[in-house]
């Protein structure tokens, strides 16, 4: 079997999964939202302002989200050992983590589509002639946020503590695409908007170094 | 040992006078210059524990000898102490010198997020139980975690950066006072030698716990069969 072929089918089941008990999106969604109402306390949000702090504030948000969505991941395969039969399947192991990278870049890309909106409402920033841009700059931080997100999701499993340990191992590894995602957003939210293409770049560079690192290093990721 | 120790520890008391009374005065710094000696040999051993530490990561990956685990946490502990060492010189330094504590520029923030990230990988290697797999999985995360240096020191080049670029090895008028670099090799050779002693006697300690592990396991292993003989001989 092809490792597309076998990715597909763990996006399948992580789908059908998440399509049957529907509590990993909408916990997701809820918790971005506090986030963003919460920081509307803690700063101003007039519309100066929001330009200042909104591209970090949304980014901080997601980041904060996906530590904790991403978690489940793969916790939820030690409770009935499922891990251990997926890894039996004749299938290569980035087949497995791939497949998981694909299903948790949809589940931020929904959340991420549903809080994008609402914040802007929130804070009063258009995005109606950015959406595409927007969604090129989300697009790119989020891959990097899924794919260094269910690498360490799959350490964080193996560990005490791994609520905690997840967000801890993740947040520090994702400061430079933090910091790139933020600038490049902050260029579209700025009164002319424009799409910075040296952030861009970098984020695709983040993209490809992580995605790279975890091809290489995902026989021991998932190794027995 | 012990003589190997006192060496060292003589050399670090003469790297210190040397740095605080036969350097020269600097010319706009004057004292404070001179946390420099020991601020710039603190982070070259950070930077030579840290890349060991990668090596001895992705050679346990390939080769699954202990040794190579043994070595990597213990590098990473010297590193996170050199690490602290040049942290906290750099913001007294930074204080006299730029009139703050401490700024968000390209090579502090590394060395922050390093210093962070480096704990994360000892505070997980206390989480996972098993020997086998603590090792695989902070491998692992100290290749993420090296990748990531980088990649920190980039983005925040192109945002701000305020730390004075290298003087030593710059332009014409850059460079040294010959009796400063000679106080500074002094220093470096004694904050390594120092260094290496810490780690030798780290991955000693590191390689007497596995012992004690695999002792323990045999005896549990006899326990349990001394047990099994004890119930079968039972009617």
């Amino acid at each position: 079997m092809t490792t597309a072929r076998a990715a597909a089918i763990v996006l399948t089941k992580e789908l059908r999964m998440e399509f049957r008990a529907r509590e990993l999106l909408s916990t997701t969604v809820v918790f971005a939202l506090v986030i963003v109402v919460l920081f509307s306390f803690a700063f101003d949000p007039t519309a100066g302002e929001s330009r200042r702090y909104g591209p970090g504030l949304l980014w901080i948000a997601f980041l904060f989200a996906g530590s904790l969505m991403l978690n489940p991941s793969f916790a939820r395969e030690q409770a009935n050992q499922t891990l251990d039969a997926l890894r039996m399947a004749p299938v290569s192991p980035f087949a497995i983590l791939l497949g998981k990278m694909l299903a948790n870049f949809i589940f931020m890309a929904v959340s991420e589509a549903i809080l994008v909106p609402v914040f802007a409402v929130l804070y009063n920033i258009s995005i109606g002639g950015i959406v595409g841009r927007l969604a090129l700059v989300l697009a790119l931080g989020t891959v990097g946020l899924v794919v260094a997100g269910t690498v360490f999701s799959a350490i964080a499993a193996h560990a005490r503590m791994r609520e905690l340990l997840l967000p801890l191992l993740l947040l520090p590894i994702l400061a430079p695409l933090l910091i790139a995602a933020v600038e490049a957003t902050a260029s579209l939210f700025a009164e002319q908007p424009a799409l910075d293409r040296a952030w861009l770049a970098f984020l695709a560079g983040f993209d490809i170094v992580f995605l790279t690192a975890s091809w290489l290093l995902c026989d021991f990721l998932l190794e027995e | 040992m012990k003589g190997r120790s006192a060496a060292v520890a003589a050399l670090i008391f003469f790297a210190g006078y040397a740095a605080l009374f036969i350097a020269p005065d600097e010319s706009t710094m004057h004292e404070i210059q001179r946390v420099f000696y020991f601020h710039l040999a603190s982070w070259m051993a950070m930077f030579t524990a840290l890349s060991l530490a990668f090596v001895a990561n992705v050679a346990w990956l390939v080769t699954r000898k202990p040794h190579w685990d043994w070595l990597g946490v213990s590098c990473v502990e010297v590193g996170v102490v050199s690490c602290t060492a040049g942290l906290i010189t750099g913001v007294l330094w930074g204080r006299p010198a730029w009139g703050i504590w401490w700024t968000w520029d390209a090579r502090l923030t590394t060395a922050f997020i390093l210093w962070i990230l480096y704990i994360c990988y000892l505070l997980l290697r206390g989480l996972i139980e098993e020997p086998q797999r603590r090792a695989s999985l902070s491998a692992i995360f100290g290749v993420f975690a090296f990748l990531d240096a980088p990649l920190v020191y980039a983005s925040n080049r192109l945002w701000r950066t305020q730390h004075p670029a290298p003087v030593i090895f710059g332009g014409e008028n850059s460079g040294l006072d010959p009796t400063m670099g000679k106080v500074l090799v002094v220093c470096i050779v004694a904050v390594m030698a120092m260094m290496v002693l810490v780690l030798i006697d780290r991955y000693r300690l590191e390689r007497m716990r596995h012992d004690l592990d695999e002792l323990r396991l045999s005896v549990d292993a006899r326990g349990v069969a001394s047990n099994t003989v004890l119930t079968k001989g039972l009617p």
